[in-house]
């Protein structure tokens, strides 16, 4: 196989991911540099947000070749002290961070500022693949559901003291990397029942929904009323769910804060907001809408241009690629994120070392939970939940994280053949 | 391993799945639906219209009878508006204190950020106080409108008005009219609403989310300029359409006038009437409700063409023809005239006995037997047993006159009068019904009722010798003085031209003998063909009637006057048209005649209102709500009444109008 070592460090380098890499950048700079109010457009500068994206997919390109250079072994090895050092960050900025809008999540160093919570994933990432290379465990005992639960958690805990729900929520996508080493799908299927309750709980009377789940069941065990054990665990999960129902209106009251609970109203169409707080939703899928089919062209979007939808270059990009790229641009956007997705998960598979493959899962999940989550948003099927577009998404230390995060992979993808 | 490699397609599936969701959410929000787009429209877009002034309408010696003035509404944007010296603001408006924070606030419901009326028709004058303070309103500016304005303050239900548009006229025009739009309610200004409104101007302002102004909407590439109405010429004389409502004061009815010739009416009074400048500006809802609604003799009612009179003796000269072109009388056809006609065992009643009566005579002196034996002649050309056929035949005959339709005048609501058919008689009276039964349309009574319009366009046909063009107000619409093509064709009524001369001379008779009827309206030096008639009326005194055209050769003007409960045809009507016509055939009523237009201008036979609460019934024909009774004996009834009054109109007769008259003879 290895026939050629012209060049030893970018050797077997995926260089089609890399090329989505930099489209996906070239993308977020050409609509960032359409978000900026006109009369910012006139000269180029570095003071404005696209010269200063420009100087963050520079540096994040030379970050990301630069970490080509290094032995993919370096990252199995350091893994417990990178992980350690963003706990430790992690819980700096809760001592000496910066509150921006609520939000103690960013440290400032200079004029630069940093946020830990987007360095915490993959030093998440790595540290969890570590622990499944090194250990192989299929995740049938407890035990070891409950370490790799441990080291998702702790970052995913610090940061919701921050508070910051919306980057918290993103470490539920180390499920799937732990699902495809063995953990139960039953995990999953918790997972999204949890979720379909939460929601039916705001839609249909409590009551209704104790009936409807407590008939299920009593049909369930009829059909199967030779199996002890199915009946037992069904009584079991049946007690858990509807615990659950009352769990969550209480916790919906004490524990989500005033903004949050109206998001999740509004996302519900419980009740509708003009110039509250569903005036981002409203104007974001204004934006969109008005694209239509072919979009307003190039610096032509009404909305993007007047500054109608807010959070404009960095949540809310999404709006001004739909409003002046139409459908058509959504479309090759959305088609490029699954193109990346898809062949970071066959990467992921190609891998000897499980603990490539565990660390290539991880990325293609967390890149997934957050295109998600953020086109969701933009368009009214998912609440407002502030996390950015990778790699379009204006913002330095996302870029970067991002840039890290990929680039480890192809570091790793790179030397599949080797030992690691 | 290898069975949990399976896990992968799990994963990407999942992943196919969430793109296909988020694909189609904006399928359906970019593609599907387009409410986005209309609401991003709505977000940056704010349009500032330029409204048109209406187009004017001149009168047929091209004077300016219906014009524009220039009003201004104040508009505001609540959004802008900083706190202001209200009390300065509501004494330059000259509204009060509590009116202005009311209006502020209904702005506000309206609308934060777009601009909407706080004040709507500010006069020139309001203005001009306004526009020196105004920069110590912000958030208030003023737009410039233009309302009607009426310089001979006549002609209220010919000319309609103009009011704002209804939510109910919005949904109807599809988008076309706007909140704030004008729109002709009635009238020649609802006729031509789309030639006179003209088209809205627009400049497309853009906003940003901060409510600044950035600028003209995409280079101004849809802004449009506004466009005035286009000018409409009438056929109307406003010196005799003045006169007439002059005469008709104080009196209920309606006097039409046509220029047979061309159809064009020259003068459409309908009585009473009302000032159209009390329906325009702010005080037009109030002004409506009292000099309109308020009104019991009710103005609202256009009397030409909506009020239904029994045409009475004016309607013996069709008689006359039809039976002249029938071939059942020639013009020396002589009747024996008793002072009555049997039709059955019930006499129709003549006010006179002449013994043996010719046509000419006939007409001069309004005999009934002579026309009830024309009609009875007609009708039973064919036998006793066609009498169904016949008198189908002959109401086909009468319709080519113009009556039981509509002349599809250029104006609203034109109504078409009642004349029925064979089968309707044959569901009042089953299937035995004759001549006898329907003898009172013979002589203009009974079932047959026609609008003012319907009686002059009858004696333009007699005045053209066998034709009409449908009459209209407008001969001329826009620089290049169109006219609608229905306003050329001449309309046949299928007598022949020979035929109409001997029935001119009766009523050239009627007027210009001294057994004539009409003989106190001669005019010096013009020969005037005319009817009189006299309806009976069962409500109160008989309905005035004259209707007539002069000169007799080449004739300049058809006319029809109708005076509501002013007794006899030859009183009040005729000579209300004599002054009409020799005012427009001279241009002055001459000589002793001048002081009785005067007396008439001030002759008050308004009818009494007993019951205030009752609606008086001042239009349906008399003979519908007798439908079952046979009509031979309303009409024996009536003429009763019809003698009685004779005496009481004699001594009463007026003084003024005595010594100006030379031969004072009152005859039917």
């Amino acid at each position: 196989m290895q026939q050629q070592q012209g060049n030893r460090f970018f050797f077997n380098v995926d260089w089609i991911t890399v090329l989505i890499y930099i489209a996906l950048c070239a993308i977020g700079f050409i609509n960032i540099y359409a978000s900026v109010p006109p009369e910012q457009t006139a000269v180029f500068g570095f003071g404005t947000l696209y010269g200063k994206q420009l100087i963050y997919i520079i540096t994040g390109l030379i970050l990301g070749l630069s970490i080509l250079l290094f032995d993919g072994r370096l990252f199995n090895v350091f893994s417990p002290f990178i992980y350690g050092g963003t706990l430790l960050l992690l819980m700096a900025v809760l001592v000496i961070g910066n509150k921006v809008a609520g939000n103690q999540a960013w440290i400032a160093i200079g004029s630069f500022k940093l946020q830990p919570a987007e360095f915490a994933k993959f030093g998440t990432a790595l540290l969890l693949a570590r622990y499944v290379g090194a250990f192989n465990p299929k995740f049938r005992d407890i035990k070891s559901i409950m370490i790799a639960g441990l080291i998702v958690a702790a970052p995913l805990l610090l940061i919701m003291l921050q508070p910051d729900t919306g980057s918290a929520l993103v470490f539920l996508a180390f499920m799937f990397p732990l699902y495809r080493e063995g953990l139960s799908g039953y995990f999953l299927l918790i997972f999204l029942g949890m979720i379909v309750l939460f929601i039916a709980d705001f839609l249909v009377p409590t009551y209704i929904l104790v009936i409807i789940i407590t008939t299920i069941a009593g049909l369930f065990i009829y059909n199967n009323r030779r199996k002890q054990k199915i009946i037992f665990s069904t009584v079991l999960v049946t007690i858990f769910a509807i615990g659950y129902l009352f769990l969550i209106k209480v916790a919906y009251e004490k524990v989500l804060a005033p903004h949050q609970r109206s998001r999740i109203e509004l996302m519900l169409g419980l009740k509708t907001d003009n110039k509250g707080a569903g005036y981002n939703v409203i104007q974001s899928q204004i934006a969109i809408g008005s694209g239509q089919g072919m979009g307003r062209g190039f610096l032509q979007g009404t909305q993007t241009k007047y500054g109608y939808v807010p959070e404009q270059s960095t949540d809310f990009i999404f709006s001004t690629i739909g409003e002046e790229w139409g459908f058509m641009g959504c479309s090759v956007v959305i088609g490029l994120y699954m193109f990346l997705l898809l062949r970071l998960v066959n990467l992921a598979e190609r891998q000897r070392s499980t603990f490539s493959r565990v660390y290539g899962y991880s990325v293609a999940c967390i890149l997934f939970f957050h295109i998600f989550i953020n086109i969701g948003m933009t368009i009214g099927i998912i609440p407002v939940i502030g996390i950015p577009l990778p790699l379009i998404s204006y913002g330095g230390s996302s870029l970067w994280s991002f840039t890290i995060l990929l680039f480890i992979f192809l570091k790793l993808d790179s030397n599949r053949m080797g030992f690691i | 391993m290898d069975q949990l490699f399976n896990r992968k397609y799990i994963v990407q599936g999942l992943f196919i799945v969430i793109a296909l969701i988020l694909l189609g959410k904006l399928f359906y929000i970019q593609i599907i639906s387009d409410a986005a787009f209309v609401s991003a429209e709505s977000n940056v877009l704010r349009k500032i219209y330029k409204y048109p002034a209406r187009g004017a309408i001149l009168d047929r010696n091209m004077k300016v009878i219906v014009q524009n003035e220039p009003v201004y509404d104040l508009m505001v944007t609540p959004n802008e508006v900083k706190p202001f010296d209200t009390l300065a603001l509501a004494q330059a408006l000259d509204i009060s204190f509590e009116d202005v924070r009311k209006n502020l606030k209904k702005a506000r419901g309206k609308s934060s950020y777009q601009a909407t009326p706080f004040l709507k028709q500010i006069s020139v004058q309001s203005y001009a106080r306004l526009q020196e303070k105004l920069y110590r309103f912000p958030g208030f500016r003023t737009q410039d409108r233009t309302i009607r304005h009426y310089p001979d303050s006549v002609g209220g239900q010919l000319f309609g008005y103009v009011k704002e548009v209804s939510p109910v006229d919005i949904e109807k025009s599809e988008g076309f009219y706007k909140p704030g739009d004008y729109k002709g309610k009635s009238g020649l200004e609802f006729s031509y609403e789309e030639t006179l409104r003209g088209e809205k101007g627009v400049i497309n302002t853009v906003y940003d989310a901060h409510n600044t102004p950035q600028g003209s909407y995409a280079d101004g590439k849809y802004d449009v300029n506004a466009v005035s109405g286009e000018r409409l010429i009438s056929g109307i004389d406003m010196r005799i359409q003045k006169l007439g409502e002059e005469l008709m004061t104080n009196k209920v009815g309606a006097i039409v006038a046509i220029e047979p010739a061309s159809g064009e009416i020259l003068s459409l009074v309908s009585s009473p009437g009302y000032d159209p400048n009390l329906l325009v500006g702010r005080n037009q809802g109030n002004n409506y409700m009292q000099f309109i609604v308020g009104n019991p003799y009710r103005p609202s009612l256009v009397r030409p063409i909506q009020g239904y009179y029994p045409p009475g003796s004016s309607f013996k000269p069709v008689d006359a023809l039809i039976g002249l072109q029938e071939g059942v009388i020639d013009p020396n056809t002589t009747f024996f005239c008793p002072g009555y006609y049997m039709a059955g065992n019930h006499p129709v009643k003549c006010e006179h006995v002449d013994g043996s009566i010719s046509m000419r005579r006939g007409i001069a002196r309004s005999c009934n037997t002579y026309f009830c034996h024309v009609f009875q002649k007609l009708i039973t050309k064919n036998g006793m047993k066609n009498q169904k056929q016949t008198y189908q035949e002959w109401r086909d005959k009468v319709a080519k006159f113009g009556f039981g339709s509509k002349l599809d005048i250029d104006m609203p609501y034109e109504r078409k009068g009642y004349f029925y058919t064979a089968d309707h008689y044959d569901k009042i009276y089953g299937k035995r019904w004759g001549y006898t039964n329907v003898i009172s349309q013979a002589i203009g009574q009974g079932e047959i009722t026609a609008t003012p319009l319907q009686m002059a366009n009858a004696m333009a046909i007699i005045a053209n010798r066998g034709y009409y063009i449908k009459p209209h107000l407008i001969k001329g619409i826009g620089d290049k003085n169109l006219v609608k093509k229905e306003y050329v064709v001449k309309n046949y009524v299928g007598v022949d031209a020979k035929y109409f001369e001997p029935v001119i001379d009766g009523m050239q008779d009627a007027v210009n003998t001294s057994w004539g009827t009409a003989t106190l309206s001669r005019i010096p030096d013009v020969i005037l063909c005319g009817k009189t008639g006299t309806v009976q009326n069962p409500h109160g005194k008989n309905h005035s009637v004259f209707i007539g055209f002069a000169p007799r050769d080449n004739p300049k003007i058809a006319i029809a006057v109708i005076v509501e409960n002013a007794g006899y045809g030859s009183t009040y009507a005729a000579p209300i048209a004599s002054y009409m016509i020799e005012k427009y055939l001279k241009g002055s009523v001459s000589g002793g005649r001048a002081a009785q237009v005067d007396w008439m201008k001030n002759q008050n036979l308004l009818p009494l209102l007993i019951d205030k609460t009752k609606k008086i019934k001042l239009t349906k024909a008399d003979s519908l709500l007798l439908k079952k009774t046979d009509s031979t004996k309303r009409i024996k009834d009536s003429l009763r009444i019809k003698s009685a009054t004779i005496k009481q109109t004699v001594t009463t007769k007026p003084k003024e109008l005595k010594s100006a008259i030379d031969k004072p003879v009152i005859q039917k």
